[in-house]
């Protein structure tokens, strides 16, 4: 039952050669043929173990990786149909370091088509079930990585996050998941969504195998100009610390939109925070309120821009039958995107179209600087912030799909890291009446991860869903 | 208010062909997030500089020297139709 262990667990495990990684490739490989009828947390399987001769700290453990990052010479669909037929050919930068420090891969996941989403309902290759109820969404867009990690279909994966696409699903599986701040994580080999959003972490089963994950895949990279030229840490020394005396901002006014479960956790939370030593004081976001509207200008805007690519020209998927180019670009992109990255291109379209762009994206512009104010100040008196990481619990499937402004809204405590750039994890914090798992999101100002990691791995060892997990 | 035509003109622009059960469809679902999104101009934001970054980065220079590109053949494997040079597409000129 190696699939149940950590990667930390693991990496132990086959540095004392107790086990082999081909052992470990095999368990999960196993788990998956078990399971993935049932929960579709993969769009590829890698069906072979692919042995790495490097001996790094990974020692040829495997790792799942979200559909919209590269591994050469394997396929990255966006779980798009116009990416069908693609195969990578680089290495994206995150993948590139695990690789070097001795990683192998055991597949691709599912997500949101090209992670537009909040449920991984949009995919192209169906619907992610979440482990805990399959009658329920697994969050998204990183519902497949989420899924397979909380289900022993992956020790620990790779996720990206443009709105909350790590921290939402990892909070609604029940698992770790970390949004680095932004230009941490190289974006090279990452397909873009929104690229002054978009961010590269890890997902995992706790807070030590998100540090050892995340301290190999950060660092500056040339390859992408973003990439902020930051030293690399080990994250790993901030896990075990005290943490008394670290002064909290709890953000209640979210509180008033929450279930009561989320509202009753948050409470919970609290008093362990107090009880480990830390100095928890409500704050003000006096604009985190307008953050789903900000987000949903800027966002679709960039990505209207980034999917201009898709023509059927340069690789992936061209529609049979067409008059002339135009109508080649038109008919393969029609055909190409499902609704959903249609509406967003479309929305994107319009706000930046002429007569438009002034009320609404220069507006959004503008607003984010006003949010990062309110994230600046709080951080001059403030360590950390906490809030859910969600409003309620993971919905049932179905429930939104034909209500993008409802979907939108669950991405409301989440998605203010993204505009502001700043890091942001969700972790465990305990079940609902319903028995699903809720999060807790910790959020500290850009580069200081090292609190995020020393809060997050005290709060843990108070509560935590191990034995919970459904890995049975 | 977003009304069909605007739908159409939108989808245009973006080149995207609407199917006209989808035009209904879009031409609400984008009224809902729209109007929704009214609840910015409560603010005023007159004096307030846009964010277009977020980071305080600043133009990246590097030094212009040639390196390893990319395999043409092998990015060629991606693509719907090549002469094993270039990309094709459809013919564009009229003679």
């Amino acid at each position: 039952m190696l699939y149940k262990k950590t990667l930390h667990e693991l990496m132990e495990l086959v540095k004392n050669k107790e086990v082999t990684p081909k052992e470990v490739y095999d368990s999960v490989l196993g788990r998956i043929h078990k399971k993935e009828d049932e929960i579709n947390a993969y769009v590829t399987v890698f069906e072979n173990y692919g042995e790495n001769k490097i001996d790094g700290i990974f020692k040829g453990l495997p790792i799942a990786i979200k559909d919209n990052m590269h591994i050469a010479t394997k396929p990255t669909t966006c779980s798009s149909k116009i990416l069908s037929n693609f195969v990578a050919v680089f290495d994206a930068t995150a993948v590139r370091r695990l690789k070097e420090n001795g990683a192998t891969f055991i597949g691709k996941t599912n997500l949101d088509e090209f992670a537009m989403g909040s449920s991984t309902e949009t995919s192209f290759y169906g619907v992610t079930k979440n482990p805990w109820d399959t009658t329920r969404v697994p969050g998204g867009s990183s519902g497949g990585s989420a899924a397979a990690v909380a289900s022993g279909e992956a020790i620990a994966a790779l996720g990206s996050d443009t709105g909350g696409s790590i921290r939402q699903p990892a909070s609604l599986c029940g698992v770790v998941g970390l949004k680095p701040t932004y230009g941490r994580v190289s974006r090279y080999g990452l397909v873009a969504f929104a690229s002054s959003l978009d961010q590269i972490g890890p997902i995992a089963r706790d807070v030590e195998d998100a540090a050892i994950l995340m301290s190999a895949i950060c660092g500056h990279d040339p390859m992408d100009s973003t990439s902020a030229n930051v030293e690399c840490e080990d994250f790993t020394k901030y896990l075990n610390q005290p943490v008394n005396g670290i002064k909290i901002g709890i953000y209640e006014a979210a509180l008033g939109d929450c279930d009561s479960d989320v509202q009753k956790a948050m409470d919970e939370s609290v008093k362990i925070l107090e009880s480990l030593g830390c100095n928890v004081k409500p704050i003000d976001l006096p604009h985190a309120k307008y953050a789903v509207s900000d987000y949903y200008i800027i966002a679709p805007a960039e990505a209207s821009s980034n999917l201009e690519r898709y023509d059927g020209v340069k690789y992936g998927f061209r529609i049979d039958g067409y008059e002339d180019l135009k109508d080649m670009y038109i008919k393969t992109r029609s055909e190409g995107f499902g609704d959903e990255v249609k509406r967003r291109i479309m929305l994107g379209t319009y706000v930046l179209s002429s007569g438009y762009y002034d009320a609404y994206y220069l507006k959004a512009q503008k607003l984010r600087s006003l949010i990062k104010r309110d994230f600046d100040s709080v951080f001059k008196d403030f360590d950390c912030i906490i809030m859910p990481t969600t409003p309620t619990e993971a919905f049932k499937i179905g429930e939104k799909a034909n209500n993008p402004l409802q979907m939108y809204l669950s991405d409301i405590f989440t998605i203010p890291a993204n505009l502001t750039g700043i890091p942001a994890i969700s972790i465990p914090n305990g079940l609902s009446a319903n028995g699903l798992p809720l999060g807790l999101q910790i959020a500290a100002n850009a580069f200081r991860e090292d609190i995020i990691f020393k809060v997050a791995s005290a709060f843990e060892k108070e509560f935590n869903l191990k034995g919970k997990l459904p890995l049975y | 208010m977003v009304n069909k035509e605007e739908v159409k003109r939108i989808a245009k622009l973006a080149m995207l062909e609407l199917e006209e059960s989808q035009i209904d469809k879009f031409a609400s679902q984008f009224n809902d997030i729209l109007n929704y999104m009214e609840q910015i101009n409560e603010l005023d934001l007159s004096n307030c500089e846009a964010a277009f970054h977020i980071t305080e980065l600043h133009n990246v220079f590097r030094e212009d020297e040639v390196s390893p590109s990319m395999d043409r053949d092998l990015i060629l494997k991606n693509a719907p139709e090549t002469d094993g040079e270039s990309f094709k597409v459809p013919k564009v000129i009229e003679r």
